[in-house]
């Protein structure tokens, strides 16, 4: 059974975090994650859960607590931000490289500077490297769902890795959304306990986390990490079926909204999904072929299934919400055009970057996205591969 | 020590065996060798206590020799030794 709600995308976090009841939350405030945690520490507060919060006094701080406490065996989450994020970085990698499935809420912000609170995916991309799961979120449902699936994801024995939840700052994370919340019971059950292994309190069996690690060692360590990364699809696919069962909403890696037999198709990741279903909504009305594959998961990137969903197309254009400077375009272009390098058939691929520092963008911008692909389809050459969708000139 | 593969080894770095830093020889980071002067060594152990490496040899109370096979070199006995009875030969010059 569940219960419908109107939440925010940050007070959907909390509810998830509020079930999920983590032995560990350790966070620092920064827009537009805030709420998430200020909510969840009134659920502390009030003793809804059982959750040690410590109130750092940084995000570097916050992730290091989070790494001290998995290791230890402890069930730990954190959330942050954009320069919050950035000012983890060194312990992000490391709570990957130590296998530690901690679970972590990303409201995407725009890196600074100049300065800016909201939306853009520069902060979670840049992290895209850091050995991290990666889940995009489209709506604060997905919120929800992919808190808890997140769980199991990382802390499953042939994985543990930690894992990003991302949502789109203000759009998602300040937005009153509808939302279907399980029960406590179901998301308990669901998520099961977590044994760590390895776990510094367990005296019978001593551990030693984070030694030096060397040229005689360090890279096979990595080739372990490697290795983790290419077995989660298999999971995250598994974990999402087993959650369809509990909640009638079955997740997999990607969602392909409307692509069978569609033409021109727009490949796009987070909240920019759902205003793309719209316009591929309206231009089906006026029998336009048009299709969207939204990145659910960005890390491990599903190349094989890109690929497969892709070949078939006669165009097609990815939406970069960040921008990667001097590369050839947005890290979403580049790997979704690499995964059709070795198809036989493959359609022209642009790429258009947008949304920066929370820029909105609207459904007429993605209609002429369309309007493009569908000259390219007839025969135009795209007159460049990298375009800027509302940028004044 | 051979050297395993990445299928055979704990994942994360972790070591989950106490005591196993024996195993892993660390004499051929060092570039100074420790030589002790059996003439003028009282043995005091200041070395053998200042040693970060456990690397001092002592039985019944007497230093018997260096471990060669694990002293990095770092000097510390030679600079608290009270007799300066331990002096840092360059390993090339034997």
């Amino acid at each position: 059974m569940s219960r419908i709600v109107g939440l925010t995308g940050d007070e959907t976090a909390a509810e998830a975090m509020r079930q999920i009841n983590p032995d560990v939350l350790a966070a620092y405030p920064i827009t537009p994650q805030t709420e998430t945690v200020q909510r969840f520490s009134e659920f502390v507060a009030n003793g809804l859960v059982s959750t040690e919060m410590v109130r750092v006094e940084s995000e570097h701080s916050a992730m290091s607590a989070c790494v001290g406490a998995a290791a230890a065996g402890a069930r730990a989450m954190t959330a942050t931000s954009a320069n919050g994020l950035a000012l983890m970085w060194e312990i992000v990698y490391i709570a990957a490289s130590y296998r530690l499935p901690i679970v972590m809420a990303v409201v995407n912000r725009a890196l600074s500077g100049p300065i800016n609170i909201h939306c853009d995916h520069s902060d979670s991309m840049g992290a895209r490297d850091s050995g991290w799961i990666q889940l995009y979120s489209e709506n604060c449902q997905e919120v929800y769902d992919n808190l808890i699936q997140a769980v199991r994801i990382g802390e499953d024995k042939d994985v543990l890795l930690p894992v990003m939840v991302t949502f789109d700052g203000f759009i998602i994370s300040h937005a009153m959304e509808r939302v279907e919340i399980l029960e406590d019971e179901e998301v308990k059950s669901f998520i099961g306990e977590f044994r760590n292994s390895h776990s510094l309190l367990d005296i019978d069996h001593p551990v030693t986390y984070g030694p030096l690690d060397l040229y005689d060692y360090y890279f096979e360590h990595k080739r372990q990490q490697i290795e983790a990364m290419e077995k989660a699809p298999s999971v995250i696919k598994k974990v999402g079926r087993e959650f369809g069962k509990l909640s009638g909403r079955p997740y997999d890696l990607l969602e392909k909204y409307k692509t069978e037999e569609a033409e021109l198709i727009i490949v796009a990741a987070g909240s920019t999904a759902g205003t793309v279903k719209v316009a591929v909504d309206e231009l089906r009305e006026e029998n336009v072929k048009a299709g969207l594959l939204k990145i659910r998961a960005f890390r491990p990137f599903p190349y094989q299934e890109i690929a497969q969903v892709l070949k078939e197309a006669k165009a097609v254009a990815v939406l970069d919400r960040s921008a990667s400077f001097g590369a050839q375009g947005g890290p979403l272009f580049l790997e979704v055009r690499s995964s059709l390098f070795e198809k036989d058939r493959r359609p022209p691929v642009i790429n258009y970057i947008y949304g920066l520092g929370g820029r909105d963008i609207k459904i007429e911008q993605i209609k002429r996205v369309y309007e493009d692909l569908e000259e390219i389809a007839m025969g135009r050459r795209p007159t460049q591969p990298v375009s800027y969708l509302g940028v004044r000139e | 020590m051979k050297e395993k593969g990445w299928k055979e080894i704990p994942i994360g770095g972790l070591i989950i065996e106490a005591g196993n830093a024996e195993k892993y020889k660390t004499g051929s980071w060092r570039t100074f060798r420790p030589v002790r002067d059996e003439e003028k060594c009282n043995h005091c152990l200041i070395c053998w206590i200042y040693c970060p490496d456990s690397s001092i040899i002592v039985e019944e109370g007497k230093i018997k020799g260096i471990d060669y096979a694990h002293c990095k070199g770092c000097g510390i006995c030679s600079t608290q030794c009270p007799r300066k009875a331990i002096k840092m030969v360059e390993e090339r010059s034997k």
